[in-house]
């Protein structure tokens, strides 16, 4: 079952009020973030409240120690119900990549590349990679996380060119 | 009493016209489709007694129950998944008539899915992304701008365009294909309409660098039933019966449907091979003996991934395939002769199901004949089933 945040961010959906995302007109020196915040479910809570504090953090089974995405209640390996949040190492490579461009997602003033980063301890995660160009895209390029702003004060984690 | 084996077959098929703008609710198009699909069959509407479809569908069982004044109920089921349970529906349809559990099993679907809502725009009904209506991880691809089924289905398909050095121009041929069928299929919306491949790389992207315009399924309005009852009863009925000779659903660990990101190999469809391998197993057939395919086209990549999955091409080589005609009337596997979810519509994959049928029966309007068509496989990806001539 989802948890109340769901349905705190759903007002944010609704069809009766106003898309939040067409009609924001940001002042030039300090653009307010547009980036959707997350949707936050009981499973989820700690992943979000940790990149909130600029930490990417991923679940780990306490007994046979696999790591597992999404997080969940149980260990698929063990069954074991301990687990534990523990900060990932934030690197990773590109394993496949887009960017939507049409209909233009909400939370963004220019198309965004998405992608699916295979994460140093072997899950993966969708996210952005950013300040990387279509043209320079490649596939296993290698990539660390940083953070970018959300709407509503929140911090989502995304990925740069590793050291750059 | 000894409890026995019951051969299940398909005897009705009904559908509404295709379209972008119905202008009636969806329970009526559920009930035309499914009054349609009986009297297709000749049995009388209120001796239904088992009723199936599958998540994101917005009629209510018993309130379309009514409708068609069904007697007694017997069974009642709402397949996760969306699209990708179109075939589940035959499959669970033919465990409920093996078991002797139901006579005349409905399947349904009917979406206003263009003129209420748009199935391709980002979503802003939650509702596609919660339990059991769609998937376990979408809700985390939201913040970062993937939030159509066009981004998934292209983050999905990337990795294995690159892996064979293929690009989108090499997609065109599916589409080009699909476009063709339904040129020639009055009931297709895009009848009349074929494109070529340029017209294909004009499209504009949805996707860079995967998906343009015309990879993409249609919007639909409409909706499609099927009739499933045991294949001696079907045999006293209007139509000549279609056997389900085997039918299955395969959701391999850490597979979901569209945000299918986290499995171990991201270039192959695990879920189309283990639909596959049990349902070659159940029905001792091969791909070779298939002579037609209807497979769940949402995006054209997935045609060769099915393709690949369930064993016509090594992995890689669907593109060249299908290329070099293999999926054209006369090739070595027609492939969505109705146009498929592009051309003729998108009732979340059921209207190519119907056009299995349709191939079996021998009453298309892109007919197979090169070679008699004894069994068409459909496949939604994590179900599938062969229907054969009885």
């Amino acid at each position: 079952m989802l948890g109340l945040p769901l349905s705190l961010q759903l007002t944010a959906f609704s069809s009766d009020t106003e898309n939040p995302m067409t009609d924001v007109a940001p002042p030039p020196d300090a653009p307010k973030p547009i980036r959707l915040p997350p949707i936050v479910t009981m499973e989820s809570k700690e992943f979000w409240e940790a990149a909130d504090k600029e930490e990417f953090i991923g679940q780990k089974c306490s007994d046979c120690g696999t790591f597992r995405f999404p997080p969940q209640p149980m260990c698929a390996h063990c069954h074991s119900l301990q687990r534990e949040d523990v900060q990932l190492s934030g690197y990773g490579t590109v394993h496949s990549w887009c960017m939507p461009r049409h209909p233009p997602p909400f939370g963004f003033r220019e198309p965004p590349i998405v992608a699916v980063i295979q994460l140093q301890e072997g899950t993966r995660f969708v996210s952005n990679v950013v300040g990387v160009k279509i043209e320079d895209m490649r596939q296993d390029m290698e990539v660390e996380v940083c953070f970018e702003d959300t709407m509503n004060k929140h911090k989502v984690p995304v990925f740069k060119r590793r050291g750059s | 009493m000894a409890r026995t084996f019951t051969e299940a077959a398909i005897a009705g098929i009904g559908a509404t016209e295709f379209s972008k703008a119905s202008g009636r609710s969806e329970l009526q198009l559920a009930a035309e489709c499914a009054k349609a699909a009986c009297d297709d069959a000749g049995v009388d509407p209120r001796d239904i007694d088992g009723m199936i479809t599958f998540t994101i569908d917005n009629s209510d069982e018993i309130t379309l129950a009514r409708c068609l004044g069904v007697k007694d109920l017997a069974y009642t089921t709402r397949i996760p998944g969306g699209g990708a349970a179109a075939a589940a529906t035959i499959f669970q349809a033919m465990a409920l008539v093996n078991a002797g559990v139901c006579k005349n099993v409905l399947i349904w679907r009917a979406m206003n899915e263009r003129s209420q809502y748009r199935f391709g725009q980002p979503s802003t009904d939650f509702k596609g992304y919660t339990n059991g209506h769609g998937t376990g991880t979408l809700l985390w691809n939201i913040p970062f701008g993937a939030m159509t089924p066009a981004s998934w289905g292209a983050l999905q398909a990337q990795r294995y365009l690159w892996k064979y050095g293929l690009t989108n121009a090499d997609l065109a041929h599916v589409c080009v294909q699909q476009r063709k069928y339904a040129a020639t299929n009055p009931n297709a919306w895009f009848y009349q309409k074929p494109i070529t491949v340029e017209d294909h790389q004009a499209s504009k992207w949805i996707v860079e660098p995967v998906l343009r315009l015309l990879d993409c399924c249609q919007e639909s309005d409409g909706g499609v039933a099927f009739l499933v009852t045991s294949l001696d009863r079907a045999r006293d009925l209007k139509q000549k019966p279609v056997r389900i000779t085997g039918a299955c659903q395969s959701i391999p660990y850490n597979v979901e449907v569209i945000a299918n990101f986290h499995h171990a190999d991201m270039t192959e469809m695990p879920e189309a091979k283990g639909v596959a391998k049990r349902l070659w197993e159940m029905t001792g057939l091969k791909p070779t003996d298939m002579q037609a395919a209807m497979l769940y086209d949402a995006f054209s990549p997935h045609v060769l991934l099915q393709l690949e999955g369930f064993g016509f091409c090594k992995p890689g080589e669907a593109a060249a395939f299908v290329k070099s005609g293999g999926m054209a009337i006369d090739g070595a596997l027609p492939v969505n002769t109705n146009g498929g979810l592009s051309g003729e519509a998108y009732i979340h994959g059921m209207n190519s199901m119907a056009e299995g049928v349709r191939q079996i029966r021998g009453t298309s309007v892109n007919q197979v004949t090169k070679k008699t068509v004894e069994h068409v496989l459909v496949s939604s990806g994590m179900a599938g089933a062969v229907l054969s001539k009885d």
